[in-house]
């Protein structure tokens, strides 16, 4: 485990976070996908979820969308709704909540419905 | 030669003028500072979202099935010209570049007899561009009220262009902005963003990645495309309002300094006058008091 790529996490007004990582975990659209050293050039996007960035210790990100690049062992991660989950405190993850179970019936397509959902699950894990 | 009276009320006007100017320059600097960091924050987003694009044109194999976004309708006759300027004047010659480049741009289009489209982004350049090409403005922003663009302005427009593209409304798409150099130059430019430009391949252009998709290639397109060109306009925003405002820096520095010269000539010409006109009053004392 001792081989480390950079992961970078960029949004439209400022880098989020650049560092070596040994693994990072994130919410693809299809599912969870984890990422070690010498994974092969890869572009997907995101659903709503959490981002896991396990290096001596683990750093959370709520997103709720974005692209993931990978290639040259370096991770690309361009999203506008990185937030570090130990900024985000008790009421705005409530207030988010109450949103996305409100906005959970409202959607007509199967891709927002489904996007929808993941919003909501996710954000009822974190505010437990 | 003016009176002594109006001399003195010109200094005082030229002189309430230089504070104006120089209070001017100093927010212009203040903010100045904000824009300037926010467009070199915002830089590596969208430097890497043209990365991805490119990379992605690159790996396209079948050009005629790939998105038009990307690609391009294959056509070249109808053009939309995205015009990004402030929407306050005062700052040198930061809108009028803009507009003569794109002007000369709207001439050489329409002289070879292509279909032309503007959309203005920012009142200032809406002014210019519709005295002699007010017909083919189709549609203007002006996000006079917001304090600071976010990406949700961007975005708007880049829906907008997005929506026009899907009516089949234009083949290519160029926008118009100021790129902050730094804070004395500020150099206008055209942008290609429809097709996407793939002539500035700089970085990493001999690797040839095949990437692993997923879900697949054509819905992350579907995904990245409307989303890189709102990125686009978006640098675009970031790096107009930074060189705004280092455009009205440098105009209301230079603006101060000739103040203060023509305070300085003013003085002297006040000075003269005065000395002028109590000399010959000594000269008429005299005078009558010889002749006594």
């Amino acid at each position: 485990m001792s081989d480390k790529f950079t992961v970078e996490i960029i949004s439209p007004d400022q880098t989020i976070l650049k560092q070596d990582t040994n693994e990072v975990i994130i919410p693809s659209f299809e599912g969870q996908m984890g990422i070690l050293y010498n994974h092969i050039p890869l572009i997907t996007f995101l659903r709503p979820g959490i981002i896991t960035i396990k290096t001596e210790g683990e750093k959370k990100y709520y997103v709720e969308e974005g692209t993931v690049e990978f290639s040259n062992n370096s991770l690309l991660i361009l999203t506008s709704t990185a937030r570090d989950l130990a900024d985000l405190d008790k009421n705005k993850i409530i207030e988010l909540l109450q949103k996305a179970e409100a906005n959970l019936n409202t959607q007509t397509s199967d891709k927002e419905k489904y996007v929808a959902s993941y919003k909501f699950e996710t954000l009822k894990e974190i505010s437990q | 030669m003016p009176s002594l009276d109006d001399l003195k009320k010109r200094i005082k006007s030229v002189k309430s003028t230089q504070k104006i100017t120089k209070a001017m320059k100093m927010v212009a600097a203040a903010k100045l500072r904000k824009a300037q960091e926010s467009a070199e924050k915002g830089r590596p987003y969208s430097q890497k979202m043209q990365n991805i694009i490119l990379n992605l044109t690159k790996s396209i194999n079948d050009p005629l099935n790939a998105p038009k976004l990307l690609v391009g309708t294959g056509e070249d006759k109808k053009y939309l010209c995205v015009v990004l300027t402030a929407d306050r004047g005062l700052c040198g010659g930061f809108n009028s570049n803009i507009c003569k480049l794109a002007k000369t741009n709207f001439k050489k289009i329409l002289g070879d007899g292509k279909e032309l489209n503007i959309i203005t982004v920012g009142s200032k350049g809406h002014d210019q561009i519709k005295r002699e090409y007010g017909k083919y403005v189709t549609k203007k922003f002006s996000f006079k009220d917001k304090k600071n663009i976010s990406f949700r302005e961007a975005d708007e427009v880049g829906k907008e262009i997005i929506s026009l593209f899907n009516q089949n409304k234009f083949d290519k798409c160029i926008i118009f902005y100021n790129n902050f150099k730094n804070v004395i130059t500020q150099i206008p430019q055209a942008q290609q963003i429809i097709p996407a430009e793939t002539k500035n391949l700089k970085e990493g252009n001999d690797e040839n990645f095949s990437y692993e998709f997923e879900p697949d290639e054509d819905e992350i397109l579907e995904d990245l495309l409307p989303k890189n060109i709102s990125t686009q306009v978006f640098k675009a925003l970031l790096e107009n309002a930074a060189s705004e405002q280092g455009s009205r820096m440098t105009a209301m520095d230079n603006a101060t300094r000739n103040a203060g010269d023509l305070v300085d000539k003013l003085t002297i010409d006040y000075n003269r006058s005065r000395q002028a006109s109590i000399t010959k009053e000594l000269i008429e004392i005299i005078s009558g008091a010889e002749s006594l």
